[in-house]
C-alpha cells in the first residue's frame, strides 16, 4: 500500500484552466444561431397589472418574438421546496405584480443588444397597490395583503404548547431582539442558461446548459413544471461561477427561457446582468429573532424561549421555511438546555423571495444564541468564555441528542474553544482592551467569541458514485455531486488514488451531466464530500476487491495476500515481482465480459453535526463608528480532514462572508419597496482590502456515521464568524453600556449608539414580538411545509 | 447593462475634439477614460446620442514644472498622476489623492479633466484641486479661457464648461508643504463618504470637503477661522457650517457633519496646521 496521500495538501487539478481563462461557464458558451433573451421587469414592489403591450417590441429590429404571461400560458409554479402551496408564482407575472423585478414580459432577439433595447418599448399599465416590505408590519391587521385568498401575510408557522415554563427555575433572563438582516447572494456568475433545441442524436431532445448546484435535481423539477419527457432532456452545468444557496431549483426565468427556445426552436440564452441578479436571484437569511434566555444561580441555562419573524418575501420564498427547519432544529446549539420553547411565523412581503445563503438557516440560530450568550455574560458580569464553559454540552455525552431532535454525531466543544482562545492569546487581548480602556482610547479593542454547531447533508443523504478502470490503466470517477468551486475534482481524485494507488494524473472526473451521470443530489448543504467523497470511495473498495481477485487468481495466489503495491500496481504483499498493473487488470476484466467498475448508492443514516470556535478581534474607532478587523482566528471541526488546503480555502471563503453580514452587506428598501442596494456601488461587498489575515485551523472529531470520518466544511466558516465578528463590535462598545446593535455594524449605527451612550439614551435591546406570534397554530396541528426540511 | 445606441467618433487632437463638439451639437459627449460617464450609459441614464473619444490624443497627458505652478494635462490617468515625479515632488497633495480613487483598474482608466468636468461632489480630485486653489484651463471653437476652481462646479454634476468645450489642463500652485486627505470609506474602492482636504500653500491654508453638498466645495469657514488666528481644533469645530450634506444609506446629514468635524481635525493635525 502506497503512502497515504489523504490528509496532505495537494494542489487543486482545477485551478489552473479557471485561471487561464478556460471557464466553461454558460456565457461563454458558443452555439450557431444562438438567440438572446431579455426580460422586462417589474418597477413596482405591489400592483395591479392592467396590460401589458409587446406590439412595438415584437417588431423592433432583429426581435424574433416577445411573449406576456397571456402568451405563455404556464402555471404557478414552485422552483424548489414548497413553503406554502397556496403562494404558486407565476413565471411571468399575471394579475399582479409581487416584487420590483418581476419578470412581466420576455423579448428574444439576435443580439443581447436588440433584446435590451427593444425591451424599454415594452408598455406596462400597472395600478400600484400599497406594499408591505417589513415582515413585522406584515403582521399587523389590516397589512396590505399578498394574497387576499390567505387572509393574512403568513404563509406558515406554529407555535409549541405552553406546558413547560424556560424560566421556572430561572434566577435571571436575558432577552434580545435580534435583526438578521437580508442579504442578497451575490455570486460572481449571476443566473444564466442556454436551451438548445434539437435531437442531440443520443435520443435527447432538448440540451439545457444551466448554471445550478444540481443538475439533476434542475431536470426533474424542469420536465415536471413543463410536462416534458425526462429522458429526452439533458442538463448540463458547466463551470459555475459561485452558488452559495442561490443556485437551487429553477428560476421563472428558466421556464420562460426554455419555453421559447422550443417555440421558436433556437438556441435562446439568457445570461443575468448584475442589476438583475440583485433583484431576482433569492435572497438569503432576514429574521427577526426574539431571544430569552435563562439562568440559574450557576449561571447554568435553565431554559430558552425563540419566536421568530421570518421573511420568505414574494410568493412565499422558500427561505422563509429555514426558521421553521434549520434554525428551529439548531436552536439548542452548544449547550445543555433543560427546556426550549420556539415559536416561528414565515411572512410574505414585497421583497425578492427569500432562498438559501451559504449557511442555510443554521448562521440565524448560531448568531441569535451566541449574541445572546454575550449579551447574558454582559448582564452577569461573567466573562463570556467562562458562561460558555459552564454550558457546553460535554465530550463525553456524545452522541448527544437534542430537544429539537437533532442528534449530534459527535463532537469536543471545549476543545476547540480552548484551541482558539491559545492561538489568539485572550487573556492578553483583554488585558490590551482594559489597557485602552484605562487610557480612555478613543480606538476600543473589541473581543468576540462564538461556538457553534450546524447540520450538514441532512435530508435522506444518499449520493450516486462510480468508478472505473481502463484499459489503458487510468480509472474515471462519476459522481451526482456537482461541485462550482469546493475543489471535488481533487478531493475525489484523492480518494480513488489513495485507494488505487493510481496516480492523481491518470483519474478523469465527470460530473453535472445527465447524460453522463445517472442520478445525483447536486452540491448543497456541505454534503458533497460526506455522500459524494463516501460514494466514490465506496466504489473504488470494490474495484479494488474484484481487482484483487483477478490478481489472486491471476498470480495464483490467495486474495488475502493480495494488495496495492508501493509503486502503484496490485500483487502479493512483500513480494514486488509478483505484481499486476491496474491497465492489465483492466483488460483481464474487460475479457472476461465484466468491465472493472463499479456504481455506488451511499446512504449516509443520518446527518452530521460540524462544529467549531472562532474568535474575532477588531477595533471600533468611537470618534467615526468605523470598525476595522484585526485577527480572526478559527478552529473548525469537520471530522476528518482529507485535503487541508481545500477545507482551509472553505474556512477562509465562510469567514469572510459572514465577517461582510455582520459588517458590510444588507439589502435594504424603502418603505414602498424600491431596492436600495441593487448593485454594487450601493451594496457593498468587501474586498480583500477590507478583511485581516485569516487565521483558519482545525480540531478533528471524525464522524461515526461514515467511513472517511467526514463532515462539512462548506459552511461553517460563515455560521461561526457572524456571531464572533458581531460579538467583538459589540464588547468594543460594551464599556459605553451598548448591549446591543443589529447587523451590520455600519459607522452610522455606531456613531449613533455612542452619541446615545453619552447622552444615556440608549434604546432597549428588548420589544415583545407582534401579537400575530401568539396566535398561530400549535405544533403537529397543521402539516410541516416541505421546505422546512430543505437541505442546502 | 447595454447602453442603448449611440454614434461614435474617435479623434486625434484637441482641434479635431472641438470641430466634432461643434458639429454634433448638444447630444454629444466627450469621453475620457469614461468611468463616469459609462457606468451612467450601461444603467441608461445617460444617453447621448454622438461619443466622441478623446482618448488617443495624448498631448493633453502630461504632468509639467511651470515655474510657479504644476501644469497637468486633462487627460492625465490617475495611475500616471500619482507616480509623475514632478507630481510627487511639486504637489505631493494631488498625487497623494489621485493614489485613493477607486481601485487600479479604475486609476489606470479615469482621467483628472473627466474627474472634474464630471463635478461629482463625492469625488477626489475636485476637492483637491479647490484646496490648492487651482485654476483650469478650457479651449472651445471661441479660443481658451481660464477658470478658477472655485467657480467651476456650478450645481450637481454640472461645470462652468460650455457644451462646445474642452477642459484642457488643470494648474495648481506647487505646494511642497503639510498636507493631508482623510477619505472615510467602508471600503478601500469606495467613494467618500465624507473626506477633508487640507493643503498648505505659502502661508494660507485651503481646506476642502467632499461629499457635504452638491458640489465639490471649500469648508470656507474653517479657512477663514485659521486665517483670523483660530486652533486647528476650534477651526475644524467649523467645518459643516452652513453645509447641506446629503443623507443616504451611509450617513444621515448629521452623521455627515460630525464626520467633517472629526476628519478635519485629523487632517489639519496630520498636515501639521
Ligand atoms: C468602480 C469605480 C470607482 C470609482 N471610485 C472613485 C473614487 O473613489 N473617487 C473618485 O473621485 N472617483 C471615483 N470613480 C470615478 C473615476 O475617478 C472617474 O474616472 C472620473 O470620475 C471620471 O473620469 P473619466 O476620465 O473616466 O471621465 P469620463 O467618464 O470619460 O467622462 C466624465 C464626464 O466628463 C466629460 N469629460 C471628460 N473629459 C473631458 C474633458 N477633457 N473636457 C470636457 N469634458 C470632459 C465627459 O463628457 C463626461 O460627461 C470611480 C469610478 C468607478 C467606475
Amino acid at each position: 500500500m502506497p503512502g497515504s496521500i489523504l490528509g496532505t495538501r495537494v494542489l487543486r487539478i482545477e485551478d489552473p484552466e479557471l485561471l487561464t481563462g478556460h471557464g466553461t461557464f454558460v456565457g461563454n458558451l458558443r452555439v450557431p444561431g444562438m438567440a438572446y433573451a431579455t426580460f422586462v421587469r417589474s418597477p413596482l414592489a405591489h400592483a395591479l397589472v392592467n396590460s401589458v403591450d409587446i406590439s412595438r417590441a415584437s417588431r423592433a429590429p432583429g426581435v424574433l418574438g416577445a411573449w406576456t404571461a397571456a402568451d405563455l400560458q404556464l402555471e404557478p409554479y414552485h422552483g424548489f421546496m414548497v413553503l406554502n402551496p397556496a403562494c404558486g408564482r407565476p413565471p411571468l407575472a399575471t394579475g399582479k405584480v409581487r416584487f420590483v423585478g418581476e419578470p412581466v414580459a420576455v423579448i428574444v432577439a439576435e443580439t443581447a443588444a436588440a433584446a435590451a433595447d427593444a425591451a424599454e418599448s415594452v408598455e406596462v399599465d400597472y395600478t400600484p397597490l400599497p406594499a408591505v416590505v417589513d415582515p413585522e408590519e406584515a403582521l399587523v391587521a389590516g397589512a396590505p395583503l399578498q394574497f387576499e385568498e390567505l387572509g393574512s401575510n403568513i404563509a406558515a408557522g406554529f407555535r409549541d404548547r405552553e406546558d413547560v415554563d424556560p424560566f421556572a427555575r430561572a434566577s435571571r433572563v436575558v432577552r434580545l431582539r435580534i435583526a438578521n438582516q437580508r442579504v442578497a447572494v451575490v455570486p460572481l456568475e449571476g443566473n444564466a442558461i442556454a436551451v438548445v433545441p434539437g435531437d442531440d442524436g443520443a435520443g435527447h431532445l432538448l440540451t439545457v446548459y444551466v448554471s445550478t448546484q444540481m443538475p439533476h435535481g434542475f431536470r426533474d423539477n424542469l420536465c415536471r413544471l413543463l410536462n416534458l419527457d425526462r429522458d429526452a432532456v439533458r442538463v448540463i452545468t458547466p463551470h459555475v461561477g459561485g452558488g452559495f444557496g442561490a443556485k437551487a431549483g429553477v428560476m421563472a426565468e428558466h421556464l420562460v427561457v426554455t419555453t421559447v427556445a422550443n417555440r421558436l426552436g433556437r438556441p435562446v440564452m439568457w445570461v443575468e446582468t448584475r442589476s438583475e441578479n440583485m433583484v431576482a436571484m433569492p435572497h438569503g437569511r432576514g429574521q427577526i429573532d426574539y431571544v430569552e434566555l435563562g439562568f440559574d444561580e450557576q449561571a447554568k441555562i435553565t431554559g430558552m424561549r425563540v419566536r421568530v419573524v421570518s421573511d420568505a418575501g414574494a410568493y412565499a420564498g422558500f427561505g422563509g421555511a429555514l426558521a421553521i427547519g434549520p434554525t428551529r432544529l439548531m436552536a439548542q446549539g452548544v449547550y445543555r438546555i433543560p427546556t426550549i420553547r420556539y415559536d416561528v411565523a414565515a411572512v410574505l412581503t414585497n421583497t425578492t423571495p427569500m432562498g438559501a445563503f451559504r449557511g442555510a438557516g443554521r448562521p440565524e440560530a448560531a448568531e441569535f444564541l451566541e449574541r445572546t450568550m454575550d449579551l447574558a455574560a454582559d448582564e452577569l458580569g461573567i466573562d463570556p468564555v467562562e458562561l460558555r464553559r459552564r454550558n457546553l454540552i460535554a465530550p463525553d455525552e456524545f452522541p448527544f441528542t437534542t430537544l429539537m431532535g437533532a442528534r449530534y454525531d459527535s463532537g469536543d466543544y471545549e476543545r476547540a474553544l480552548d484551541k482558539a482562545l491559545q492561538i489568539a492569546d485572550y487573556d492578553a487581548l483583554r488585558r490590551e482592551q482594559e489597557r485602552r480602556r484605562r487610557n480612555g482610547d478613543r480606538v476600543a479593542l473589541g473581543i468576540g467569541v462564538a461556538v457553534y454547531v450546524e447540520v450538514t447533508a441532512g435530508g435522506g443523504a444518499k449520493e450516486f458514485g462510480r468508478v472505473d478502470v481502463h484499459e489503458d490503466g487510468s480509472a474515471t470517477i462519476r459522481v451526482g455531486t456537482s461541485a462550482h468551486g469546493q475543489g471535488h475534482a481533487t478531493s475525489f481524485a484523492m480518494i480513488v488514488a489513495d485507494r488505487l494507488g493510481i496516480p492523481l494524473n491518470a483519474i478523469r472526473f465527470i460530473q453535472s451531466d445527465t447524460a453522463e451521470v445517472p442520478r445525483g443530489g447536486g452540491t448543497g448543504g456541505s454534503r458533497s464530500l460526506q455522500v459524494g467523497g463516501n460514494a466514490v470511495r465506496q466504489a473504488a473498495e470494490e474495484v479494488l476487491a474484484r481487482a484483487k481477485e483477478l490478481a489472486a487468481e491471476e498470480l495464483e495466489a490467495s486474495t488475502a495476500d493480495i494488495t496495492v503495491t508501493e509503486d502503484g500496481r496490485v500483487g502479493v504483499a512483500g513480494v514486488p515481482s509478483r505484481a499486476i498493473s491496474w491497465a492489465r487488470l483492466a483488460q483481464l476484466a474487460a475479457s472476461s465480459g465484466n468491465p472493472l467498475a463499479a456504481s455506488v448508492d451511499f446512504s449516509q443514516e443520518g446527518p452530521t453535526f460540524p462544529f467549531g470556535a472562532h474568535l474575532s478581534v477588531v477595533e471600533v474607532d468611537l470618534d467615526t463608528g468605523a470598525v476595522r478587523p484585526l485577527r480572526h482566528v478559527a478552529v473548525d471541526d469537520c471530522g476528518r480532514v482529507l485535503n487541508p488546503m481545500v477545507v482551509t480555502g472553505q474556512q477562509h471563503g465562510g469567514i469572510a462572508q459572514g465577517m461582510s453580514q455582520a459588517l458590510w452587506e444588507h439589502m435594504v428598501y424603502d418603505e414602498s419597496g424600491n431596492p436600495l442596494t441593487s448593485n454594487l456601488a450601493d451594496y457593498p461587498m468587501p474586498s480583500a482590502a477590507e478583511l485581516c489575515s485569516l487565521e483558519a485551523s482545525n480540531t478533528e472529531t471524525p464522524s461515526p456515521l461514515n467511513p472517511l470520518g467526514a463532515k462539512g466544511i462548506g459552511e461553517s466558516g460563515t455560521i461561526g464568524s457572524t456571531p464572533a465578528v458581531h460579538n467583538a463590535v459589540i464588547d468594543a462598545l460594551s464599556h459605553l453600556g451598548i448591549r446591543h446593535l443589529d447587523m451590520p455594524c455600519t459607522p452610522l449605527k455606531i456613531f449613533e449608539a455612542v452619541r446615545a451612550a453619552e447622552a444615556g439614551s440608549l434604546p432597549s435591546v428588548w420589544r415583545e414580538p407582534p401579537a400575530a406570534l401568539s396566535q398561530l397554530p400549535l405544533r403537529g396541528e397543521r402539516p410541516r411545509p416541505e421546505a422546512a426540511d430543505a437541505d442546502i | 447593462m447595454i447602453p442603448a445606441p449611440f454614434d461614435y467618433v474617435r479623434v486625434g487632437s484637441l482641434d479635431e475634439a472641438i470641430s466634432a463638439l461643434v458639429e454634433h451639437g448638444e447630444d454629444a459627449k466627450l469621453l475620457a477614460g469614461g468611468h463616469s460617464l459609462l457606468p451612467l450609459m450601461k444603467l441608461r441614464l445617460a444617453t447621448p446620442s454622438v461619443l466622441i473619444d478623446i482618448g488617443p490624443v495624448r498631448e493633453l497627458s502630461y504632468v509639467v514644472d511651470a515655474g510657479d505652478h504644476v501644469a497637468i494635462g486633462a487627460l492625465t490617468r490617475h495611475h500616471d498622476l500619482h507616480h509623475d515625479p514632478v507630481a510627487v515632488s511639486q504637489v505631493p497633495l494631488l498625487s497623494m489623492v489621485a493614489g485613493k480613487i477607486g481601485d487600479p483598474q479604475v486609476r489606470h482608466r479615469g482621467t483628472i479633466g473627466g474627474s472634474l468636468t464630471h463635478a461629482d461632489p463625492a469625488s477626489d480630485l475636485p476637492a483637491a484641486v479647490l484646496a490648492l486653489g487651482g485654476t483650469l484651463v478650457a479651449r472651445g471653437p471661441a479660443g481658451e479661457r481660464q477658470i478658477p476652481a472655485d467657480a467651476f462646479f456650478s450645481g450637481f454634476l454640472e461645470s462652468a464648461l460650455a457644451p462646445d468645450e474642452v477642459l484642457t489642463e488643470i494648474r495648481v500652485p506647487k505646494a511642497v508643504g503639510g498636507h493631508a486627505y482623510q477619505k472615510f470609506v467602508r471600503r478601500a474602492q469606495d467613494w467618500a463618504i465624507v473626506g477633508s482636504v487640507v493643503a498648505r500653500v505659502g502661508d494660507r491654508v485651503g481646506v476642502a470637503l467632499v461629499n457635504m453638498g452638491p458640489t465639490p466645495l471649500r469648508a470656507l469657514a474653517v479657512e477663514q477661522a485659521l486665517a483670523e488666528g483660530a486652533s486647528a481644533a476650534e477651526a475644524a469645530e467649523r467645518a459643516a457650517e452652513g453645509l447641506e450634506p446629503p443623507s443616504d444609506n451611509n450617513a444621515t446629514a448629521e452623521f455627515r457633519r460630525h464626520l467633517a468635524r472629526v476628519l478635519t481635525r485629523r487632517a489639519l493635525a496630520e498636515a501639521g496646521v
